[in-house]
């Protein structure tokens, strides 16, 4: 398991990959491509054609219900975009949103990732029992969440409150209304729940990757744990680190199912793909909905731009 | 130290997996019995909550849109591996030009979100009569795994020795020869673990599903959304929904648990 940044040149030489085929006839730099064309072709038509009508349709006056009055609205959708107050304030929850889930799933990912990178009794058990929650299907973990933990009445949160408060034997022990009460925390933490195991992957895979006779090395020279860790595994865990934020900030910042499933977008938890969905399937204002979309695509596109820096360090070897 | 390391690692584990756990016993509980509060632990098994799943009292099957699910999630998985392997043949073993730009194309376009893309493919699938047809989220979801079987496939497909291929292109063997007889034994098993990642994919989508397919081609996750409004005593059947809709990825993703990080991470994490 290693990171596929840099792989040794002289590996490289002695595999003997042919070199970029630039020296090549028209035709077979055509057959070259062949085998390629289907693939970029349907990725084009299906995931890029949409892109252009969003954006074509944002600057429409165009609502289902008033199908009539169609015609060219100039920006106007964008400036009810930036003065609606509910788009403004899902702009705001889906950074928190992202933020917050990717932060904590990472560290504790990270804790785990180190423990797992340890020998203990029945290792191999329980990795397979952390990685099951992201097994679970979306939908299903927050339905799951919503009804079988969250219930104040009879969920497993506010009764396990009950059986320690007992065991104790205390009287009235507290039961929260855990998604009225923090809406917002109560969907952060169910996609956590989920994410974790994706960042323990990934950081678990990096600590495997280590040099380990530099380890030994430090070790012999009388560095602690501590010191090990600060100098030698954290830089190393560093690119780890960011893949898993990055990808999981491309994944998160796009999530509808915990929001619609947990507090159907209410309660200020309405994160952006929810709000444009609700203005697509309840509002039919087909031009601001469009607007909202372009919107996310230029957010997108920033994030996308640091993810894209990062990723094109795997590939840099390569083009040599 | 070690044994220390061991309890809390253990803690964690039972701890992530409680839920899971949870949701599996409560579902073999009776409806009675799931709603109690402390929890009933030790309360008797009974697949009730399953046979409510399936429609026993209220006759709504759940087998069409668990079907849909199979045909939506298998159909596109077969679409996605017939175009990604010679894509990826052509951008690792005997590569076009500017194949970089190729792979950072694939790429971006997992970075743009659905969501933005969501009116004009409702307005294409409204015109063309696909609204509510199982076919239509094939096409869809094969262009949202594609980009990831892609890099995945190229990935596998740049471990293959270029000395066996050279024989092949020696011994005569043309594109489609070579890539079944020579490539694709190779990368036998990056290709199992490319499909099953696909399978979970598409199998877990909602949002596309819940807006293009009604009554005829929902899926199972849009089936699960019936479960989101909670009405009298149904958690065993909650959750015993929640158990059978996640049991082809629990099965899926530990299949290819071993492949699993290095798909998610679109092959960057070997």
């Amino acid at each position: 398991m290693s990171l596929d940044t840099a792989p040794p040149p002289a590996k490289q030489q002695r595999r003997g990959t042919p070199p970029a085929p630039t020296g090549l006839s028209a035709a077979a730099r055509w057959a070259r491509r062949a085998p390629l064309l289907p693939a970029l072709i349907f990725t084009i038509v299906v995931t890029q054609l949409p892109f252009v009508a969003t954006l074509i349709i944002s600057v429409l006056r165009w609502n289902s219900l008033d199908p009539d009055n169609r015609g060219f609205a100039g920006f106007d959708n964008y400036v009810a975009v930036f003065t609606d107050p509910n788009l403004r304030s899902s702009i705001v929850t889906t950074v928190i949103l992202t933020v917050v889930v990717v932060v904590v799933s990472l560290i504790l990912g990270l804790g785990l990732a180190l423990l797992l990178d340890q020998k203990f009794f029945g290792r191999g058990l329980a990795r397979t029992m952390l990685i099951a929650p992201f097994l679970v299907v979306p939908v299903a973990a927050a339905l799951l969440w919503k009804h079988a933990l969250y219930n104040p009445e009879y969920g497993l949160f506010n009764g396990a409150l009950t059986w320690l408060w007992s065991l104790f034997g205390a009287e009235r022990p507290p039961q929260p209304e855990w998604i009225s009460d923090m809406p917002l925390i109560a969907v952060e933490a169910s996609l956590v729940w989920q994410w974790t195991p994706f960042m323990m992957l990934i950081l678990l895979a990096g600590l495997q990757s280590r040099p380990m006779d530099v380890v030994e090395a430090a070790r012999i020279d009388g560095a602690t744990g501590w010191q090990i860790f600060r100098y030698l595994t954290f830089p190393h865990l560093r690119q780890y680190l960011e893949l898993g934020g990055l990808l999981g900030s491309i994944y998160i910042v796009q999530n509808f199912d915990a929001v619609f499933t947990i507090t159907s977008g209410g309660l200020g938890t309405a994160n952006l793909p929810y709000t444009i969905y609700q203005t697509f399937y309840q509002a039919h204002d087909y031009g601001q909905a469009s607007a909202a979309g372009v919107v996310v695509v230029i957010g997108s596109l920033i994030i996308a731009n640091f993810a894209l820096r990062v990723v094109s360090s795997l590939l840099k070897d390569e083009v040599k | 130290m070690r044994r220390l390391v061991g309890v809390v690692a253990w803690f964690s584990a039972i701890l992530f997996f409680a839920p899971v756990a949870w949701m599996v016993l409560t579902s073999l509980h009776s409806e009675s019995d799931a709603a109690t509060n402390p929890p009933s632990l030790g309360a008797g098994l009974t697949l009730q909550g399953y046979e409510e799943f399936f429609g026993a009292s209220t006759g709504q099957s759940p087998w069409p849109p668990l079907i849909n699910s199979f045909s939506a999630s298998i159909g596109s998985t077969i679409i996605v591996l017939l175009l990604a392997i010679p894509a990826a043949y052509a951008l690792s073993i005997k590569k076009v030009e500017k194949w970089t730009d190729v792979m950072f194309f694939f790429l971006s376009t997992k970075m743009l979100p659905v969501v933005a893309g969501l009116l004009p493919i409702y307005l294409v699938a409204q015109f063309t009569g696909m609204l509510d047809n199982i076919s239509f989220l094939v096409i869809l979801y094969t262009s949202m795994n594609l980009p990831i079987a892609v890099w995945l496939m190229r990935s596998f497909l740049a471990e293959v020795p270029p000395e066996i291929l050279e024989a092949a292109s020696i011994d005569g063997a043309g594109l489609i020869t070579t890539l079944r007889r020579v490539v694709a034994p190779i990368a036998m098993p990056g290709i199992a673990a490319t499909a099953l990642i696909c399978f979970i994919f598409s199998w877990n989508e909602l949002l596309f599903a819940r807006v293009l397919t009604g009554v005829v081609a929902g899926t199972a996750p849009v089936f699960l959304t019936g479960f989101v409004t909670s009405q009298g005593l149904f958690l065993a059947k909650v959750c015993a929904a929640a158990t059978v809709v996640s049991l082809p990825v629990l099965i899926a993703g530990f299949a290819a648990q071993d492949k699993l990080v290095q798909g998610l991470s679109l092959g960057a994490v070997k």
